[in-house]
């Protein structure tokens, strides 16, 4: 594994990031307070009236845990296809071809329940 | 697996070599953003930058002497630390998933072997996607750090677009690492040598006026897996995130000067790894149709009568065909965004649980049986 060509150049875009944003405040200088407005969040030009803790749809932490498992289910399926060719070859398809059948059986059930429960309607 | 080198000589190169990608691609954004300025200029029947420099060229250069000049600001309900990491957390899934994409022929100098990329990993793809759907998270800190409304609510939507459509995308490459067999891009490469042959049922078929491409094998991948890159990297018409009627600018509201900067610099690595990769997958990396890289170093050979000419010539006209092949994808990304509307969110959600999702499992499934009767029963 080039693990250490990967950590020198994460390294590098890091430093090389961090540089270029101390190069823009000092050419460019910190925003002084001329006004406590100024300091505020964007909100259309009003004052600001947003709580730090803005309410977020639990839409998206549902969409996140079906994420999880459906990922995790293609995650299994990538050894599977890589193997594939070779288990044929040393006669074991059948029972390779079969077992993912019945595994992709399951992930369509799960995706059939999960829309059928609506738990991907967004209103 | 090619490690960095064994001599000193070649582990210094190659470090060298990951520095010039990484510039390389920081280098492309310019003349990317320079291009989509001018191109949709050109489709909206305007101008475009046409002052600095020959074409506008070099807008950008005094853009960037522009963004230096900006005050550098945090809002107060900010967190300091959080907005300030996001954009330079930004640049590194891009540029290190980019890396692993071979661009040409591996260059031979007398005893060594250095590869036309960041570094060779035998996982290929697995890595790449692992590290590119870390944007996640520098889009999410982003959000948070900026403490306004607009960019949580953008970043929680941009999150939910990318894991969404991470689905129908890591699902449409299961039928392509099926037909290859491998996860290596390039070894894919290899294999899509030579003009397109089918064979079945005891016949076989050459088409010698087509080259042996993915994108014959796997037609529905490869538009599964366009569309889902285009959602990948936030561009139009999945741009929810930053839609300006909506969220003001999504994520990065509070961002400007060179912080916003550093932001373009990751979307516009994203599109060039969904472009690297549909080269790669689908249209024969950066081999040449119908001349192979043996073929092109005999005939640089006989031309040079050197064979260190004769690699340096191969290495770089394979280098140029891929970024020929790579230009192409990132115009379609250009052009696409100034020709579709944007997408309502639930539709959005809904292409890609209720419409891709099934697509690419079907693909998985037709492609696996197709494979399987035809190795079963040796037809």
């Amino acid at each position: 594994m080039p693990l250490g060509g990967i950590i020198f150049i994460t390294v590098f875009i890091a430093v090389f990031g961090v540089i270029l944003i101390y190069l823009a405040r000092a050419i460019g200088g910190v925003a002084k307070r001329t006004s406590n407005a100024k300091m505020e969040i964007y909100e259309c030009g009003i004052e600001e009236i947003e709580k730090k803790d803005t309410k977020v749809s639990v839409k998206f932490y549902l969409t996140a845990i079906l994420f999880i498992l459906f990922d995790i289910e293609i995650i299994f399926m990538y050894p599977w296809a890589i193997q594939f060719r070779e288990f044929i070859t040393k006669g074991v398809g059948v029972v390779t071809f079969v077992s993912m059948m019945i595994f992709l059986a399951i992930f369509i059930f799960g995706l059939w329940w999960e829309i059928k429960s609506k738990a991907l309607e967004w209103d | 697996m090619v490690s960095m080198g064994t001599t000193s000589f070649e582990i210094t190169v190659n470090l060298i070599k990951t520095l010039l990608v990484f510039l390389m691609m920081v280098q492309a954004v310019p003349i990317l953003v320079w291009l989509e300025r001018r191109g949709s200029a050109f489709i909206q029947n305007r101008f475009g930058p046409n002052r600095v420099g020959p074409l506008g060229l070099v807008q950008l250069l005094a853009d960037a002497v522009k963004f230096l000049h900006k005050e550098d600001f945090v809002p107060d309900k900010g967190n300091r630390f959080l907005f300030y990491a996001a954009p330079v957390f930004a640049l590194i899934p891009a540029s290190i998933a980019y890396m692993a994409i071979p661009m040409s022929v591996p260059l031979i100098l007398g005893e060594s072997k250095f590869l036309i990329q960041g570094f060779e990993i035998n996982v290929g793809i697995v890595f790449i996607l692992g590290i590119s759907s870390l944007a996640a998270y520098t889009i999410l800190m982003a959000g948070w750090g900026s403490g306004s409304k607009f960019s949580l609510m953008g970043a929680m939507r941009a999150s939910a677009q990318i894991i969404s459509y991470e689905l129908a995308l890591g699902l449409s490459i299961v039928g392509i690492i099926m037909t290859y067999g491998t996860f290596n891009l390039t070894e894919m490469i290899t294999a899509q040598m030579g003009p397109l042959s089918f064979s079945g049922f005891g016949y076989g078929t050459t088409l010698s006026w087509l080259p042996n491409w993915g994108i014959f094998y796997q037609p529905v991948a490869a538009v599964l897996f366009f569309a889902a890159a285009f959602a990948e990297s936030n561009r139009l018409p999945f741009d929810l995130a930053e839609g300006e009627a909506e969220l003001v600018a999504g994520f990065h509201t509070e961002y400007g000067g060179f912080k916003m900067l550093m932001f373009f610099i990751g979307e516009y690595g994203h599109m060039m790894i969904a472009a690297g990769l549909m080269t790669t997958f689908f249209f024969g990396g950066y081999l040449i149709p119908y001349i192979t890289p043996a073929e092109v170093y005999q005939f640089a050979l006989a031309l040079f009568g050197s064979e260190t000419a004769a690699n340096i010539f191969n290495s770089v006209v394979h280098f140029l065909a891929y970024n020929i092949k790579f230009a192409v994808f990132l115009w379609i990304f250009i052009h696409v965004r100034w020709t579709l509307p944007r997408f309502r969110y639930d539709q959005l959600m809904d292409l890609g649980w209720k419409t891709m999702l099934p697509w690419a499992l079907g693909n998985t499934i037709i492609t696996a049986v197709v494979i399987f009767t035809a190795a079963y029963f040796k037809l």
